[in-house]
């Protein structure tokens, strides 16, 4: 059987990861390509560059960083933001990304995930959610990092991408984002139920049960955390562990 | 040198960077003189097999590989290792090289997401020079929706998925398979790598 996926997130601006909590109060440490051989070293499945930028202010992906980390990290990277176009996707993969991540542009633009399936395959075609519970058991997709309300019902629109040919889906809960309170175990649970493709569950993580227990209740295929494991509160290492011991697979 | 075949199917540049790292001396190629010059070859693939198989006809390199792959080590990835068998039904019928004989078929497992994307367990069934090392756990990862379907002789190492899924086949010479992705698989796949460097003569 495939192994459960512990994946820590980089967000990145200027080259530089921050982190910040619910979007805001950016701290500025590190370098991205130490941090991902770090990473890579503690046993990380899959590393994510999030250029948290440029969704709303235009910038290029970082793609230098992603070049240099894929000549010394040889597990799949993913990386998302500020990709709009088919051209974007292509010169992502091309500097050694496995997989991209679109969120507001696919929202926007939802052709996008069906051309970026149908020319690199659904594999590599993740979509980023960011959303948020707007009354018993609703919750709605927002974009521009979390800040607008699209309006859009989330359970439809992880069906219709889906259907669009989405390898993956990265669903991260603004509710829980930045309050290390755990997993957003109920939409996760929803989302699991309403689609047949794998789902990562972002925002939440603060202590190493959140991540046995949103293995144990929702159908998350991936945990993927960012400040828990960049201020070094857990290594990857530790978290696998504690869910190995829990009779959970992990690599 | 490690000649990494450029027909202009899949991610040649993770390959090329493994092999970098590992500080094995290798160039990405459509030429079929680099073939000849090389001591090892890899066939890389991401896609459909038809596809492939069209691009590779169209290099003009099959009967070059076809000879050079019975006399130095050759490993086919993903795609590349499907490429080995004689005949794909991805889509249509489609003969491949036929280097190591068997069919590959669609995966079809209930309740189970296809592709089968992430990382495996390989199970060791027959010796072979590529999983010298490795431990009990060694997992590696995948990205498919076809699988191999030949004799348990040709299979070093397989992994579970609903039923059996061959992850490393060998024709028991010179001809390796990885369904999974070597340059994608951490310290395992850079292990499988450098065994399959260590093959240089």
């Amino acid at each position: 059987m495939l192994a459960k996926r512990i994946i820590p997130c980089l967000d990145v601006r200027n080259g530089k990861v921050v982190k910040g909590v619910n979007f805001e109060g950016i701290k500025d440490v590190g370098d991205p390509v130490l941090s991902a051989e770090e990473y890579n070293r503690q046993g990380a499945d899959e590393i994510v560059f999030y250029d948290i930028t440029a969704s709303f202010e235009g910038r290029g992906v970082f793609l230098d960083v992603v070049r240099e980390t894929a000549k010394k990290v040889f597990v799949p990277l993913t990386v998302g933001g500020g990709i709009k176009t088919v051209d974007d996707i292509r010169d992502t993969l091309r500097a050694g990304a496995d997989k991209v991540s679109v969120n507001s542009q696919a929202v926007q633009n939802p052709g996008l995930i069906k051309d970026g399936a149908d020319i690199f395959g659904s594999q590599c075609i993740c979509v980023g959610i960011d959303a948020k519970k707007v009354s018993d058991k609703k919750w709605t997709v927002f974009i521009n990092g979390g800040r607008v309300d699209y309006k859009l019902d989330l359970i439809e629109w992880v069906k219709t991408i889906e259907q669009l040919g989405a390898g993956e889906i990265c669903l991260n809960s603004i509710d829980a984002d930045g309050t290390k309170a755990g997993f957003d175990i109920e939409m996760l649970d929803a989302v699991c139920k309403s689609v047949n493709i794998p789902v990562i569950a972002s925002g939440g993580a603060g202590k190493i049960e959140d991540f046995s227990d949103v293995f144990e209740k929702t159908g998350a295929t991936a945990a993927l955390a960012a400040s828990l494991f960049h201020f070094k509160e857990l290594t990857v290492g530790q978290v696998k562990d504690y869910c190995r011991n829990k009779g959970i697979i992990v690599r | 040198m490690i000649a990494v075949i450029d027909y202009g199917a899949g991610n040649i540049f993770s390959v090329k960077n493994a092999l970098d790292y590992l500080g094995f001396e290798s160039i990405l190629t459509d030429k079929s003189e680099d073939l000849k010059n090389a001591d090892a070859l890899i066939l890389p693939g991401v896609g459909a097999f038809p596809s492939a198989m069209k691009m590779l006809e169209k290099s003009g390199l099959i009967d070059t590989i076809m000879t050079q792959a019975k006399s130095k080590p050759f490993l086919g990835i993903c795609l590349g290792m499907q490429l080995l068998f004689d005949k794909s039904y991805e889509f249509e019928e489609c003969s491949g090289l036929g280097l190591i004989s068997g069919t590959v078929d669609k995966m079809e497992e209930d309740n189970l997401i296809i592709p089968h994307m992430g990382w495996n367990k390989l199970e060791m069934l027959n010796e072979c020079p590529l999983i010298h090392g490795l431990n009990e756990e060694s997992y590696v990862y995948f990205v498919h929706s076809y699988k191999a379907k030949c004799e348990d002789k040709n299979i070093s190492a397989y992994c579970n998925y609903g039923s059996r899924v061959p992850a490393l086949v060998y024709d028991g010479s010179t001809v390796y398979g990885a369904q999974f992705h070597p340059e994608k698989s951490g310290e395992t796949g850079l292990k499988i790598l450098k065994n399959f460097g260590g093959l240089i003569k």
